[in-house]
């Protein structure tokens, strides 16, 4: 498959009291076009450094990020950022949310709206502003409103976290359940090493700062995976010791 | 239930001013300080003769254009000054040295400007509630969560939308606070410049009263209206809270 996204070179570092603190070093890796990579990484390691590179918010020191071949210089909606904390406009309903990114001039926007709510499970909360939405419902408003400009790639950023457990699990079904009918490429930070396994074709797992790759995992387990599965729970292990925490159990 | 709670502690309350106010009357044998049967009296007969409703609408007015002229300033102001940095400290410094005047100081120059009428009273309560509101706006658009205006970005939307959907719905809440405190001090200041010299206006009232006669059973009455009419004022521009566009920023 033809690469998406290179990472070439990427280094990073910023200003701090005690001189230059360097976050990432020399980063190189590719992604293929339509391909899921998760990148986990001990806290405090540049990840979301690293995603805000990726994502054009941030400029590298030196290097680039190219994006079929071209130099990213800035953010743009071929690639959405979605991350822990959330970003819907809470002022605006769910439709407006969802119409936002969507041209004025675009003659089907009404009907996208429409079908990526129902996509995510939102049909009937259209008019309701996100306070009057739960913790989940919000989660999938965000990323119907990333999916309906039919962004090429998709950057998520411990999108699940501040979710409780369950939740959180759910929503990774309903991502992969979506990522089935349209292939978008996806890069997705996690420090949750099962939810990594569970969604993602290839794992990086980065060193502590300044940060480099480690190490890269093939998942290769066809889907729908079982994370209770022996080779999921090896493959688990694997990683937590690469991370530095050896499992006993 | 807890509102009416409230309420009922407030009447009490309230209840017992007036009493102690009273009987101190009664008591000091005071021959010029009303009592709250007189200033009831004396409001009634100039809401018969209809010169309270004139004096009443006289301020309003007067309120409404310096408030209304501020508002159309500050608002767009404030939003400048908080997107474009090269605005804000330019324009920051001056205003904040203008802020802490009070407004009473203007008075000498206003009656320079505008002479002694109802500009002048106009200008006063202009100054006095711009400066705040164009702070509160500018307050307003500098915080605006950056996680907001990353996602606008991201959707690369032209700059009309962006203003329109995000940086205006996002510092509306802060806009509503400003126009509180701006309507707070006009209805503070139009009372003061009306001492100066014009003929009609809540702020004349009270001063013709003690001027002609002394009758402080006016002059209570007055304060009472000002302060009535104050909370009245207060209270519409909180229902703006209720919009349904700055809901979120109540909601929890």
């Amino acid at each position: 498959m033809p690469i998406k996204i290179k990472i070439d070179n990427v280094r990073k570092g910023f200003p701090t009291d005690k001189g230059h603190l360097d976050v990432i070093q020399n980063l190189d890796f590719e992604v293929a076009d339509g391909e899921f990579v998760a990148i986990v990484g001990p806290s405090g390691c540049g990840k979301t450094t690293l995603m805000n590179i990726m994502a054009g918010f941030l400029a590298p020191d030196s290097g680039a990020v190219k994006v079929d071949g071209v130099p990213r210089l800035g953010p743009n909606r071929k690639g959405v950022l979605i991350t822990q904390q959330g970003s819907v406009f809470p002022w605006l309903t769910v439709r407006q949310n969802l119409l936002f990114g969507l041209p004025d001039d675009l003659a089907n926007r009404e009907v996208l709206a429409e079908e990526y709510a129902a996509l995510v499970g939102l049909k009937g909360f259209e008019n309701n502003y996100p306070h009057e939405l739960s913790g989940g419902m919000l989660k999938r408003c965000e990323i119907a409103r990333a999916l309906v400009v039919k962004p090429e790639i998709l950057y998520m950023d411990e999108p699940f976290s501040a979710l409780d457990a369950l939740m959180s699990l759910r929503m990774q079904n309903e991502l992969l359940r979506i990522l089935a009918k349209e292939k978008h490429t996806v890069l997705l930070i996690t420090h949750d090493v099962e939810e990594a396994i569970h969604l993602a074709d290839r794992i990086l797992v980065l060193s502590p700062r300044p940060t480099r790759i480690q190490k890269t995992f093939e998942v290769g387990i066809p889907h729908p995976r079982r994370v209770s599965s022996p080779e999921a729970q090896a493959l688990r292990v694997d990683i937590l010791r690469e991370l530095g925490v050896s499992e006993t159990i | 239930m807890k509102g009416l709670r409230n309420s009922w502690s407030s009447i009490v309350v309230a209840a017992v001013l007036v009493a102690t106010w009273w009987l101190t009357v009664i008591y000091t044998n005071s021959f010029i300080f009303p009592t709250p049967k007189t200033v009831v009296e004396g409001t009634l007969e100039l809401a018969r003769d209809g010169s309270l409703w004139e004096h009443i609408g006289s301020s309003l007015m007067r309120v409404a254009s310096g408030f209304g002229l501020a508002v159309l300033l500050a608002i767009p102001l404030g939003l400048w000054m908080g997107r474009v940095h090269g605005a804000f400290v330019t324009m920051n410094p001056i205003f904040q040295i203008l802020r802490p005047i009070s407004p009473i100081a203007w008075i000498p120059i206003s009656i320079l400007w505008f002479g002694v009428g109802n500009a002048s009273a106009i200008y006063l309560i202009f100054i006095a509630s711009v400066f705040p509101m164009i702070v509160q706006t500018t307050v307003g658009v500098h915080t605006i969560e950056k996680r907001f205006l990353r996602a606008a970005n991201n959707f690369d939307v032209p700059r009309g939308k962006f203003f329109l959907q995000v940086v205006l719905p996002a510092t509306l809440p802060q806009i509503i606070t400003g126009m509180r405190i701006g309507l707070g001090v006009a209805w503070l200041v139009v009372v003061a410049a009306e001492m100066i010299a014009l003929r009609s206006g809540l702020g004349y009232m009270i001063m013709d009263a003690r001027n002609a006669g002394n009758r402080y059973d006016l002059v209570v009455a007055g304060m009472i209206i000002i302060g009535l009419i104050g909370l009245l004022l207060d209270g519409l521009m909180r229902l703006l809270e209720n919009m349904k566009i700055v809901r979120w920023r109540y909601a929890h």
